[in-house]
């Protein structure tokens, strides 16, 4: 019987392994400049893991094995000095994964939230509320109106509570339910929430953000490929969080231009 | 009681009734604005596709529906005070449905007490959130080809009410205390009929520009004309 469980044990971590290695369920294609430092970083975490895995299930299958079908006999001896230096060896040794995984992590977490913004961003300002996405362009103008929470108004589409009747930069802003991007520019988005804790995922760009109530937070990249990807709310939010989502469209810059030009006549 | 004077008590009730009718006024007038309002701004559906297909020309706001002769139509016109000879909420109910992400009608008035029945004719979950003050608040999600959601209300009051999911969806309840009230069509024209002769206040609302009211006294089988004019806002 030991010796079947051990076998299954070793047949169950080379299926997981291959599910992993063999990229059956991987991730989408990275569309952003910066997308390869995340995914470098996944391959490295996953990696590491894995062989820890790998190497934990053999040596469980191993002892399994060769000790699983002996019948009380054989005595277990006594680590050297008792159960307490293993406690404290498994203390280090799991101290040393994090730290290093944080360390070689922080390379990467350093390289999309601490990089210079391009002063040629598209500046996108955008807002989460139960339960969609709203994203405000600046208009011709090139300046976004002040908001005002309690002029939002669902019924006009105010969403962000503007004030064009005395706001003269507000009265251009384009706001809008999908997110259009032109490719290979950098884009700054500002992210705020009218209510609760929500966030910000699309997985090809490989962006997670979370959107903190009372917090503006700045988040930017450069999409590298047209394309339409979904944005989804990954923060349980409510009851409608499985349908808070929005769309991505990342076109030319001529296309962004002209979609542009038609969504400012259309306001 | 014999069949003789049965029947003529019948004959004598029904007389009383219908001679009510001839003696009533009506008021009727149209809902129109001055200056300009704002233009409908094009709500983008992108995030429900399942809706955004049902609609061949895109769906635009509706605070302010506008049409021809300056008229403004989704007002609801009322007899806010001297009203006589109110009758109770009927038992029909009142029917308001979710068809591509809209809400139809935008404004649907009732009386205190009368049935609203709130039905889901999309292929997507809405929740139907009516923000009430007066009455009591209530929050009810409803999902594709779900039982429809019967609701009364004991105040008057006009409700907005809204769905969380898609929140370009927005309109009102009119709950009011009177029996003589109606929606303004396409056309900003309205008429209350059946009214005793008296004295009346009439009330036109708009959930942009307010409520505006104006007295009037009408005579045994009179018709009068009120009409409303309501200031635009561009903005």
């Amino acid at each position: 019987m030991g010796k079947i469980f051990a076998v299954v044990v070793v047949a169950i971590a080379i299926a997981t392994a291959y599910f992993i290695v063999g990229h059956v369920y991987w991730m989408p294609e990275d569309i952003s400049v910066h997308g390869h430092v995340i995914d470098e970083q996944i391959i490295e975490t996953t990696a590491g893991a894995g062989i820890l895995f790998l190497l934990g299930q053999f040596v469980l299958a191993a002892f399994v094995f060769l000790y699983g079908d002996s019948k009380g006999k054989r005595k277990l001896k006594a680590w050297p000095g008792g159960a307490k230096p293993l406690i404290w060896a498994a203390v280090v040794l799991i101290g040393i994964e994090i730290l290093t995984l944080s360390f070689i992590g922080s390379k990467a977490w350093g390289a999309v939230y601490f990089s210079p913004v391009d002063p040629s961003a598209l500046p996108i300002d955008v807002q989460a509320e139960q339960f969609a996405f709203y994203f405000r362009y600046p208009g011709p103008d090139g300046r976004f109106g002040g908001t005002h929470p309690e002029l939002i108004d669902e019924g006009s589409q105010n969403y962000f509570g503007l004030d064009p009747a005395n706001d003269v930069a507000a009265r251009d802003d384009i706001v809008v339910a999908s997110l259009t991007i032109p490719v290979n520019k950098p884009v700054l988005l500002t992210l705020h929430s009218k209510d609760v804790g929500h966030s910000f995922y699309v997985r090809e760009l490989r962006i997670q953000q979370d959107f903190v109530p009372g917090i503006m937070i700045p988040i930017h990249f450069t999409a590298t490929k047209t394309g339409k990807y979904e944005i989804v709310c990954t923060q349980l939010c409510g009851l409608g969080h499985y349908n808070m989502k929005a769309y991505l469209n990342v076109v030319s810059q001529d296309e962004f231009d002209q979609w542009l030009k038609g969504q400012s006549s259309g306001q | 009681m014999n069949r003789i004077s049965l029947t003529m008590l019948v004959v004598l009730l029904i007389t009383a009734i219908t001679a009510a009718a001839p003696g009533s006024g009506t008021i009727e007038g149209k809902v129109t604005y001055t200056g300009t309002p704002a233009k409908p701004k094009v709500i983008d559906m992108s995030k429900e596709p399942s809706c955004a297909k049902m609609h061949s020309t895109p769906a635009t706001t509706a605070n302010a529906v506008t049409g021809p002769g300056n008229s403004l139509e989704y007002v609801v016109v009322y007899i806010s005070a001297g009203a006589t000879g109110e009758t109770t909420a009927p038992a029909s109910a009142v029917t308001f449905d979710q068809k591509g992400c809209e809400y139809l009608p935008h404004v649907v008035a009732l009386q205190v007490g009368q049935e609203l029945k709130i039905t889901n004719s999309d292929q997507t979950s809405h929740n139907v959130h009516a923000i009430a003050k007066a009455n009591r608040e209530w929050n009810k999600s409803q999902t594709p080809g779900a039982a429809p959601i019967t609701e009364k209300f004991d105040k008057e009051e006009f409700i907005p009410v809204k769905c969380n999911v898609h929140p370009w969806m927005h309109g009102y309840f009119a709950v009011l205390s009177t029996s003589h009230f109606v929606v303004t069509g396409s056309d900003g024209g309205y008429k209350l009929p059946n009214l005793p002769p008296g004295k009346y206040t009439v009330s036109a609302w708009q959930e942009s520009y307010g409520t505006q009211t104006q007295e009037i006294t009408i005579a045994a089988g009179e018709t009068k004309t009120v009409n409303f004019v309501f200031q635009a806002k561009p903005y």
